[in-house]
């Protein structure tokens, strides 16, 4: 079982993936978002978006702009205006 | 009747209009497709938006302290119709029937003793807007430097629309676009964008797991209803673009049949002509003859 994992701009859908986790910049701190997370809500700080497809690989990294994270049953949602990398 | 170097001519240049017309038609169709895919891909974004919208408006009372954009100003006094056209002609009624609901909204609503402005998107509805209301134009965004609408577009646009309400220059405002449905049926399109209509709440969230906010409810409302924003225009100015080349290869392929009916008729109407000369020298040669 991993976290499924979509990461939608304006323009495409960037990214839609099962991983292991997700390292989010959020406004109040940055927190990671493992498989069976409780339904949350937070808005995104630009920064960088850390995307670890297994435990203990190296993370990928993808900026991220004026963005917007949801977690609920079907995995991690982050709406960002802007993505690089 | 015609002469025959008259006739020969006329065929001719309907035969390059018709070029013209069937190579637009062409051109079109292959940006139809480009614009269609685009919309598409624009899809998921707008629709986990208005979800999270919802699911947020949803646990919000909209009272005096919601931001203003949820709210409205408390006064329904200035509308501001934002009308989005394309730059370029040669698409059939595409950009007129845009304007022509634009302007009847905009009756209705001096009816009703309220004031109307506009703020123009594109180049083409520009003149007949400013012959009707020369004074109501507020601004207009120029995207004839742009090749298609991206989101860069509807980000400005967006964010000028926010600094003229946060100006109070305007209470309501209505966005004018033309909905794709298909190549043949694009559809006037009359749409409130601000105040920012509630997204009606689908039946309460699947589970009713409570849901964390971080920060709370309110501050993340506040960050997404420029957003939602930003993304109602851009989905607009998306549909826009598909409904353009839409109407555009509609319009030239009825012009370049239109065209070969015409070449078909001045043929037939020359090689008449043509048999007619024939016939007559033939029996001014015989009567001649004849006369010997």
């Amino acid at each position: 079982m991993a976290l499924h994992f979509e990461l939608v701009t304006p323009a495409r859908l960037v990214r839609s993936d099962d991983v292991y986790m997700v390292v989010v910049p959020g406004t109040e701190g940055e927190f990671g978002v493992l498989e069976g997370h409780a339904p949350f809500m937070s808005t995104v700080r630009d920064g960088t978006l850390k995307i670890y497809k297994t435990d203990g690989a190296t993370p990928e990294e993808i900026q991220v702009q004026g963005g917007f994270a949801e977690v609920g049953e079907n995995g991690l949602t982050v709406l960002a205006e802007h993505v690089e990398g | 009747m015609a002469s025959l170097k008259e006739l020969k001519g006329r065929i001719n240049s309907v035969k390059s209009t018709q070029k013209i017309t069937k190579a637009k038609q062409m051109v079109a169709a292959a940006k139809l497709r480009k614009a269609q895919t685009a919309a598409e891909a624009a899809r998921p974004y707008a629709g986990r938006l208005a979800a999270v919208m919802a699911s947020i408006a949803g646990k919000i009372t909209v009272s005096d302290s919601s931001p203003k954009l949820l709210a409205g100003t408390g006064k329904d006094q200035v509308h501001l119709l934002v009308v989005a056209n394309s730059d370029k002609g040669l698409c059939g009624a595409f950009n007129s029937n845009i304007v022509k609901a634009a302007l009847v909204t905009a009756r209705e609503l001096e009816a009703q003793g309220k004031t109307v402005l506009f703020y123009l998107v594109g180049r083409k509805g520009r003149a007949v807007i400013r012959r009707v209301y020369p004074k109501a134009i507020l601004a207009s965004f120029d995207t004839t430097s742009v090749r298609e609408p991206g989101y860069a577009e509807a980000e400005a646009i967006a964010n000028e629309l926010l600094a003229l309400y946060d100006d109070g220059k305007f209470d309501v405002a209505h966005l004018f676009f033309s909905r794709f449905q298909s190549a043949l049926a694009q559809i006037p399109t009359q749409q409130q964008i601000i105040p920012v209509p509630t997204p009606k709440a689908e039946a309460p969230a699947a589970g009713g797991a409570a849901v964390d906010y971080e920060p709370d409810e309110e501050e993340i409302l506040a960050a997404l209803l420029p957003r939602y924003l930003r993304t109602q225009i851009f989905g607009a100015l998306l549909e826009n673009a598909a409904s353009e080349q839409g109407a555009s290869m509609t319009a030239m392929d009825n012009a370049t049949r239109n065209a070969g009916d015409l070449i078909n008729k001045l043929t037939i109407q020359y090689n008449r002509s043509r048999q007619a000369a024939i016939t007559t020298e033939l029996i001014e040669i015989i009567a001649g003859a004849e006369a010997l």
